[in-house]
């Protein structure tokens, strides 16, 4: 066996890119669903590259002008799929009608990375360790997809499904995010909890908060890194909708937080410890909502 | 406008011809679609400068510069970067746009066997083209995905901190 061959290299596949949305499902569907969208790419290249992942047909979406942009479309703001990370901090439509968004952005790994990725591939991989496909719940976005029969909306509620697996069918293809704008009466915070800057966080956390003067009328609270998809935790919500926040009630959600997390085993992070770093985090975000009230 | 030739699915190792600018020279290779393109910089150009580390873009050896912007060539495929505009550690060093950051970094040691360099210096020079004068923190940042396992880094930051302030000062360095 010479050296080419033992490689850790990608399986050989063919090489299509596709000009439009329309071509890039036509391709999926005549390789036989046995093929890959690649946008940024920087999850799927060391995928590939492991064998983790091995289609006949690699569709590049990264020229296709329909997926590009970022606008104000009714009460939303289109985030279109191919918007890269590096954009999601530079966009001004973004600081000003997605503000959590912008303050996730530099957590997400490094700056080469963020120069390539996609906020549409991001939620498409949907790693339970990513800050974008969290905070699209906190942010209660919906996600546009288009497949062979047209194009629909799915709350991210309804969106991620269980570990890597969401509502997208094979061969469907993110094609933009929409995220209600931000209201004068709304409040966010965002941070998270990793070893070193740049790393997987330990847990994250994003929220959302619609206010009349010190009291929450709604919040949308999402965390990331403790489980297998990104997830809301009702249980704290529902605790501080309705009044002020005071020690006693950012103290209930923390509890409650007990209930909402069930972080899986893991060596690196045992659950106890990622609950307390969860309730941690809590505590702090609330105080900065708190203090912004 | 040309769809999808579903002949193509039964030669999946076939080469494919791409054009790029590699260091301001126009270039055309022929790669297979699995080829990545620190491979093709490497082997095929033979701009071995640009370093294949961990190859999953942990490690930021291997970054170069598209069209402008710090990005891994361990993760991309060559095909991908058809029509784009390549500068690599080799480019940058002939431009002499680095040259006041390989001298810093010469003149505090911020390198000892030299691997990372190439990926330190696309990065750094990266940063200062986005902020102008960073703190030391955002450096430190901005560094968090290229790995040096010699120095300690505080060279390093010493390095590019110093340029930062040369260059926003409008001098050389020192």
């Amino acid at each position: 066996m010479d050296i080419e061959e033992t490689a850790v290299k990608a399986r050989a596949f063919s090489y299509f890119r596709a000009a439009t949305i329309d071509q890039a499902l036509d391709a999926h569907a005549r390789a036989g669903d046995d093929a890959r969208f690649i946008a940024g790419g920087q999850s799927l290249v060391p995928a590939l590259s492991l064998r983790l992942q091995a289609p006949r047909l690699l569709i590049d979406i990264t020229h296709i002008d329909e997926l590009r942009g970022v606008r104000r479309e009714g009460g939303y703001l289109r985030i279109g799929a191919l918007t890269r990370h590096c954009e999601m901090l530079s966009e001004p439509l973004i600081a000003e009608f997605a503000p959590l968004l912008r303050a996730a952005a530099p957590f997400v790994a490094h700056p080469a990375i963020r120069n390539r990725g996609t906020f549409g591939g991001s939620v498409a991989l949907a790693d339970p360790a990513s800050e974008f496909p969290a905070m699209t719940l906190a942010l209660d976005a919906e996600i546009e997809i288009a497949g062979a029969t047209g194009t629909r909306r799915v709350k991210a509620d309804d969106f991620f499904i269980d570990l890597f697996e969401t509502a997208l069918q094979p061969g469907e293809l993110i094609t933009a995010v929409y995220v209600p704008l931000f209201k004068a009466d709304q409040r966010f915070a965002f941070d998270e909890l990793a070893r070193r800057r740049g790393d997987y966080a330990m847990v994250g956390c994003g929220m959302l908060a619609t206010c009349t003067g010190k009291r929450i009328d709604d919040i949308r609270i999402s965390f990331f890194s403790v489980g297998n998809t990104p997830t809301r935790v009702k249980g704290a919500e529902a605790t501080l909708i309705g009044s002020g926040l005071d020690a006693e009630r950012i103290a209930a959600a923390q509890a409650a937080l007990e209930g909402d997390l069930a972080p899986p085993d893991s060596d690196e992070v045992p659950p106890a410890m990622r609950l307390h770093l969860a309730r941690v985090l809590l505590g702090r975000l609330l105080g900065r909502l708190g203090e912004g009230a | 406008m040309s769809g999808f030739d579903e002949t193509k699915l039964d030669d999946a190792d076939e080469t494919v011809r791409v054009r790029f600018v590699v260091n301001g020279r126009k270039v055309a290779c022929e790669v297979a679609p699995r080829e990545t393109l620190v491979d093709c910089l490497r082997n095929t150009l033979e701009l071995t400068g640009t370093h294949a580390g961990c190859e999953m873009g942990a490690c930021g050896a291997c970054l170069v510069q598209l069209d402008g912007r710090a990005v891994h060539s361990c993760l991309m495929f060559a095909v991908q970067a058809d029509g784009a505009n390549i500068s690599t550690i080799e480019g940058l060093t002939e431009s002499g746009v680095i040259a006041d950051l390989q001298a810093e970094f010469h003149r505090r040691n911020a390198l000892q066997c030299g691997f990372c360099t190439p990926g330190m210096l696309v990065n750094a020079q990266e940063l200062l083209s986005q902020v102008a004068q960073p703190s030391r923190g955002e450096i430190r940042d901005a560094l968090s995905g290229n790995y040096c396992r010699c120095t300690g880094y505080e060279a390093i930051v010493d390095a590019i901190d110093a340029v930062a302030k040369a260059r926003s000062e409008g001098g050389g360095t020192t």
